[in-house]
């Protein structure tokens, strides 16, 4: 079979592991390893709900374009796991490779015709040089990282710099890795066949950073002020509160007494979470928690009482694959109306949808100066895809010029000149009332703070006209709402179109490659970007403005889609579903392919078919 | 309930504290609960605690789940912020307060359906969490708001009003408060204020998770024969194990005791609690001892009471995390945003 020459700096290699083999620090290694090359990856684990034994995947798109969303098919297999043999030899692109262990041997009728394949006894090469059990297991995986380093022209040298970092202060544990890395190159070099697939230096990547969302929405709420973090452990949010443990433990610590500019509870259960964090919020602190869809259906009474009450708080939802307990270690983009609608009666909560870690920092930060702003939960949508997965992004960016904006609160002096205090008296007309922290003055500024009907000096009212009154003035609130979360950012095409495109969070990468490879087959839209709801006034104009708008989410139900029916005035019919919902992050190749589909049914044919 | 305003005028030989405030000042609006019930009478307790220690009234925050018991702050200490949250979720709420401004008293109060029913797993955390609080259970036994259902603290054996006979074994508050460790465990009487004012004070100048569990009859659905929460059931069967005379600190009183009947306790403080002995075996200080002796005493149907225990040298949630003195609510940029610069080396260990 001829090897096609192909294109360097553009492939996929997926890695094929068992759960708890020690493989991710080895695949992490590989990937960083490229990046340091300046040619920008994007990898992703695949992993089952499970700690030890359970297939993972980890899957490295290498993309000097910068596409960074996941592609779909894969080019080189690394195959190391045989209880998922077959689905993983079946993934294979036509005509790529597959790298395996071949201590044993495997009939023939186990591989493909149309793939080339790369055979290398890992097993017996460690067993030859490793008596621990341990041993042999961990460094299996650095040698076939040093194997295809050798196949894929990886500088050997970055490799080597990054384990040396990884194990500063460690120095024993430098050299065994070292000469594991070099036993794999060597035998690639020697023995293995030269493969078309190759990193190339490039300057790709320039002062982009490399991290996780989860770190940086934590170290968003350490810049953002907040001080009380209250959780419950939930695949995939936990790594954010141990993540703000972390940043805390660096940045929060006095220095002079060492005591802590923090307070971290793991609480008994998610419904405590969120009750510390309105408890904190109320009395003055800023204070979040991070969970997932089942955290977020056990919070909805206490996230009613917020709405209702007027208390600042931040949930992080790192949504996975629902409904129930659903796919915990899947990504998807489900608890959109869950969170928009959280309670019963009638409730409207801001939701804020961060693309990438960098707006997971943003986002994360800003979350807190809207909390107290509005007096109202709001909730930050990050999903597994952008949560536990490293992603190239902008550097984090602080303006130290900014002042936190703490909201209306009545101070003891203003309290002392007389001002008028009523906690739910809209002095502004924006729907925002002023509050005061408990202890402020001794005789002024006391309120009850209560779920139940109040009028607008906090007293406990069931009169039908003080009700509809709050209720009004909550709805200003939104109104007010509208007009300071994140603007959506628009793609405009290069053609004029009648038709448009609406994504939101952890579908950008994906979509902006789709949007190229569109544009290349001569089909042009205009694509939208929301980043909060509630919408502002450019997501409706946008809607007007085409005939018909593609709306893609990774949801079965099209959440977004219901949402924008409801609180837009727009015609449904005009919008027009793209969903994926498998648990795996959305490719550009479904992306485009849908789109192109339902395109021709408006008569609209690409002028070429590129494949991406 | 009473519908008469209180007058706003104070008579101006009324007592004051050395604030300046008399006890007035340490009230809230009218009661709307009915009349007799033993909530107004803890309510008065409370009045009269925080008003005889010269607590400003506003440093103190109450904090309330749902239910007749978790109405009560609105009828006490009007000058302190009140938050009347969710059923059974007091706990979770007032933690996070607690956490967020370390400076204030707080003063959980709760019934025995937000606490031992849809909140007992709040109830226990905040325990053992050791939250500096004053946790009150106002128990009556009985969901009153809802007509008289039993709740999970009503006895076995004991009877409703429309005569059915509770099957289930009753939920000890405070024996499991003991097991989860808190280290102020109380039980007093809404019909006893001599003795519920001295222990509601000695909770309050506790610095820890303190626990107060007040029998507290109510008088709509389960103060009839065959409860065992009714005054005259409560009455009968109290086993008070010792009686809180004193409390000194600001002054010195001078009384006499018989010998080996009178107990100080030197609180974290620098205050002294001076114990007065009912039963001159029982040690406060010992909480397998206060465990044994309640099991025993609940086992003939009695209602031990008084100071069960407490820890003379308690830790609090913000001792065990470590946290600064300066409450979280009073930090800036300054001492919670590490800026721009910290950020660029942050960006700098991630390419």
């Amino acid at each position: 079979m001829p090897q096609e020459a192909r294109r360097p700096n553009d492939f996929v290699i997926k890695f094929a592991n068992v759960n708890g083999s020690g493989s991710a620090s080895a695949n992490a290694l590989f990937a960083k390893s490229i990046l340091r090359m300046g040619v920008p990856v994007s990898p992703r684990n695949i992993f089952p709900s499970n700690i030890q034994g359970l297939p993972t995947w980890y899957e490295v798109r290498i993309s000097e374009a910068g596409y960074l969303g996941r592609r779909g098919g894969v080019d080189l297999m690394v195959a190391m796991n045989p209880q998922t043999w077959d689905k993983d030899i079946a993934e294979i692109e036509p005509g790529g490779y597959l790298f395996y262990d071949s201590t044993r041997p495997l009939p023939k009728s186990k591989f493909r015709d149309d793939i080339h394949v790369l055979g290398m006894p890992l097993t017996e090469i460690c067993n030859r040089e490793y008596t621990d059990a341990r041993e042999r297991q961990l460094f299996k995986n650095i040698v076939y990282v040093g194997a295809l380093s050798a196949l894929l022209d990886v500088d050997i040298k970055e490799v080597e710099k990054l384990i040396a970092e990884q194990y500063k202060g460690k120095e024993k544990l430098l050299e065994p890795n070292i000469k594991a890395l070099n036993m794999g190159r060597d035998y690639a070099a020697n023995y293995l066949p030269s493969i078309t697939l190759k990193v190339r230096r490039a300057n790709g990547v320039g002062e982009r950073v490399f991290l996780e969302g989860n770190s940086a929405a934590a170290l968003g709420a350490v810049y953002g002020g907040a001080t009380v973090a209250a959780w419950y452990p939930i695949t995939p949010s936990s790594s954010l509160a141990e993540a703000f443990a972390r940043h805390c433990r660096k940045y929060r610590t006095d220095p002079d007494s060492g005591k802590s500019r923090y307070a971290i509870v793991q609480a008994e259960d998610e419904l405590s979470s969120i009750g510390m964090v309105i408890g904190a919020a109320w009395n003055g602190a800023r204070a979040f928690t991070c969970t997932s869809g089942p955290g977020i259906s056990l919070m909805q009474e206490f996230l009613g009482l917020a709405y209702f009450a007027e208390i600042p708080a931040v949930i992080f939802d790192v949504q996975r694959g629902g409904p129930s307990t659903g796919m915990p270690t899947r990504t998807q983009q489900a608890d959109i109306l869950a969170c928009a609608y959280a309670s019963h009666g009638d409730t409207k909560h801001v939701l804020l949808f961060p693309e990438d870690p960098k707006e997971c920092f943003d986002f994360g930060a800003l979350a807190f100066d809207l909390a107290d702003r509005l007096q109202t939960p709001i909730f930050v949508l990050l999903d597994l895809d952008i949560g536990m997965n490293e992603r190239l992004c902008e550097p984090l960016r602080w303006d130290d010029s900014h002042h936190y904006d703490r909201g209306k609160v009545m101070s003891f002096q203003d309290l002392e000149a007389g001002k008028e205090f009523g906690r739910y008296l809209d002095v502004d007309s924006d729907g925002i009332p002023y509050r005061t922290y408990p202890g402020t003055h001794p005789t002024r500024g006391a309120f009850f703070t209560r779920g139940t009907t109040k009028d607008r000096f906090a007293r406990y009212s069931e009169a039908g006209p003080d009700y509809v009154e709050n209720m009004q003035r909550l709805l200003r609130k939104f109104e007010t709402a509208r007009h300071v979360v994140p603007k959506p950012t628009l793609r405009p095409a290069t053609h004029s179109t009648r038709f448009g495109a609406i994504y939101f969070g952890s579908t950008a990468p994906a979509m902006n490659e789709a949007l190229d490879r569109l544009q290349e087959q001569g089909l042009h839209l205009d694509a939208l970007r929301v980043r909060a709801f509630p919408f502002g006034d450019e997501v409706g104009e946008f809607i007007a403005e085409h005939d018909q708008v593609f709306v893609i989410e990774q949801n079965r139900d099209a959440q977004l889609r219901m949402l924008l029916v409801n609180e837009c005035v727009v015609d449904p019919a005009k919008l027009i579903p793209i969903l994926h919902y498998d648990g795996t992050p959305i490719t550009a190749r479904f992306i485009g392919g849908e789109i192109a589909e339902k395109l021709s049914m408006f008569n609209v044919t690409p002028l070429r078919k590129v494949a991406p | 309930m009473t519908y008469i305003a209180k007058p706003k005028l104070h008579h101006p030989a009324l007592e004051k504290n050395s604030l300046g405030y008399v006890r007035r000042d340490y009230e809230g609006a009218i009661s709307t609960l009915c009349a007799g019930c033993g909530h107004d009478s803890i309510s008065a307790a409370l009045i009269q605690a925080c008003f005889e220690l010269e607590m400003p009234p506003h440093r103190i925050a109450k904090l309330s789940g749902i239910g007749c018991s978790s109405k009560t702050p609105t009828y006490f200490l009007g000058s302190s912020h009140g938050f009347n949250s969710v059923h059974g979720r007091m706990p979770s709420v007032l933690t996070g307060a607690n956490l967020a401004n370390r400076d204030l008293i707080y003063l959980g109060v709760s019934g025995d359906g937000d606490s031992a029913s849809i909140g007992l797993g709040q109830f226990a955390h905040s325990l053992r969490r050791g939250v500096n609080m004053v946790y009150i259970v106002e128990n009556n036994g009985v969901y009153g708001l809802t007509k008289g259902q039993f709740s999970a603290t009503a006895d076995k054996g004991s009877k409703s009003k429309k005569g059915v006979v509770n099957n289930d074994a009753p939920i000890e508050m405070v024996s499991l408060a003991l097991q989860l460790g808190a280290t102020f465990v109380a039980r007093s009487f809404s019909g006893d204020k001599t003795q519920l004012v001295p222990l509601i004070k000695a909770a309050m100048l506790h610095r820890g998770a303190a626990f107060i569990d007040v029998i507290s009859p109510c008088v709509a659905f389960n103060n009839h024969p065959g409860s065992t929460k009714s005054y005259d059931y409560v009455r009968e069967h109290n086993d008070a194990v010792n009686s809180l005379d004193f409390i000194t600190g600001r002054e010195e009183i001078v009384a006499d005791y018989a010998p080996g009947s009178v107990e100080e306790i030197t609180q974290h403080n620098g205050t002294v609690l001076r114990l007065r002995k009912l039963h001159t075996d029982y040690d406060p200080r010992d909480r397998l001892a206060a465990m044994s002796y309640l099991q025993e005493r609940q086992a003939e149907g009695e209602v031990v009471t008084g100071l069960l225990y407490e820890d003379p040298n308690p830790d609090d949630l913000h001792a065990h995390l470590n946290t600064v003195e300066a409450p979280f609510n009073q930090l800036g940029e300054r001492e919670l945003c590490p800026g721009a610069a910290a950020l660029a080396k942050f960006n700098a260990s991630l390419r």
